[in-house]
């Protein structure tokens, strides 16, 4: 396997590389994303929304995108998570958004990922969400999860 | 309840991280659909799954389940047994259909309260 996880880290920023296609490395980065917000002392909780929606962030890139970036920081206030990635882009994100709409092919859906939860999860767990997509470019998004925020 | 209780009472292989069978269990979730597991389940639930590849223990991992148990005994995929070794993730085999081991597990995690 080659290096599908790059980490470089600069005071309170970090950034990972992830592979379109490799099912095998899915969710390495959002389990080290956890660990290191855990070892910050977040709240249980800042850290289970912030895994749930790098996670599904981390997986859209697998299944869909050529290449992509994780990138996030810790501020004060909050978690800041911006995921890039270089793929198909999507032409209609409303649609995109609404729970069980999947374009995934039938290797992703046995393997029980395709379900059409990702985005909505990611729009559900985040405090702030934004998406910006670009067809045969690729899309982007910035999601924020506030330290001190209301359970869900 | 701990994971050796439930391994004993209900007759699973234990695959992978037998030092954790003292590890407790405080509930359980029963799916296939990962997205769905990791926005409904809970840390210290025992997953229930057909699902065999490896991304299951990303899953289990990541919301801290006490355990993953595969139905109708289906085995583990071999790279899905290493992770589960490296990340210390305890997988059991069971003879019995989801629907049946969601019932008794239930039932047992009940009693007990």
């Amino acid at each position: 396997m080659n290096l599908a996880v790059n980490a470089s880290e600069h005071s309170d920023k970090y950034s990972f590389e992830i592979e379109g296609g490799n099912f095998n490395a899915a969710g390495t980065v959002s389990t080290r994303l956890k660990s290191i917000l855990k070892q910050m002392g977040l709240p249980d909780d800042v850290v289970r929304k912030s895994a749930i929606v790098s996670y599904e962030a981390e997986i859209n890139i697998v299944s869909y995108a050529t290449k992509g970036t994780i990138q996030f920081s810790v501020n004060p206030e909050s978690v800041v998570i911006d995921v890039w990635d270089e793929g198909p882009g999507i032409p209609d994100i409303e649609l995109a958004m609404q729970p069980g709409y999947s374009t995934a092919n039938q290797q992703i859906r046995e393997m029980g990922f395709g379900a059409g939860m990702g985005l909505y999860n990611i729009k559900t767990y985040s405090d702030q969400f934004d998406i910006h997509s670009e067809v045969n470019k690729g899309t982007h998004l910035k999601m924020v999860i506030h330290r001190n925020s209301d359970k869900k | 309840m701990d994971i050796k209780t439930i391994v004993e009472k209900l007759n699973l292989q234990l695959r992978s991280a037998a030092d954790r069978l003292n590890s407790s269990v405080t509930g359980g979730y029963t799916g296939d659909l990962l997205s769905d597991v990791m926005a409904n389940s809970h840390a210290g639930d025992i997953w229930i799954t057909r699902q065999v590849h490896q991304n299951i223990v990303a899953v289990a991992t990541l919301k801290e389940h006490a355990g993953i148990v595969l139905v109708n005994a289906c085995e583990p995929a071999k790279d899905t047994l290493e992770k589960a070794i490296a990340e210390n993730v305890p997988i059991m085999v069971s003879d019995l259909p989801a629907f049946e081991l969601s019932a008794r597990i239930f039932n047992l995690l009940r009693e007990k309260e």
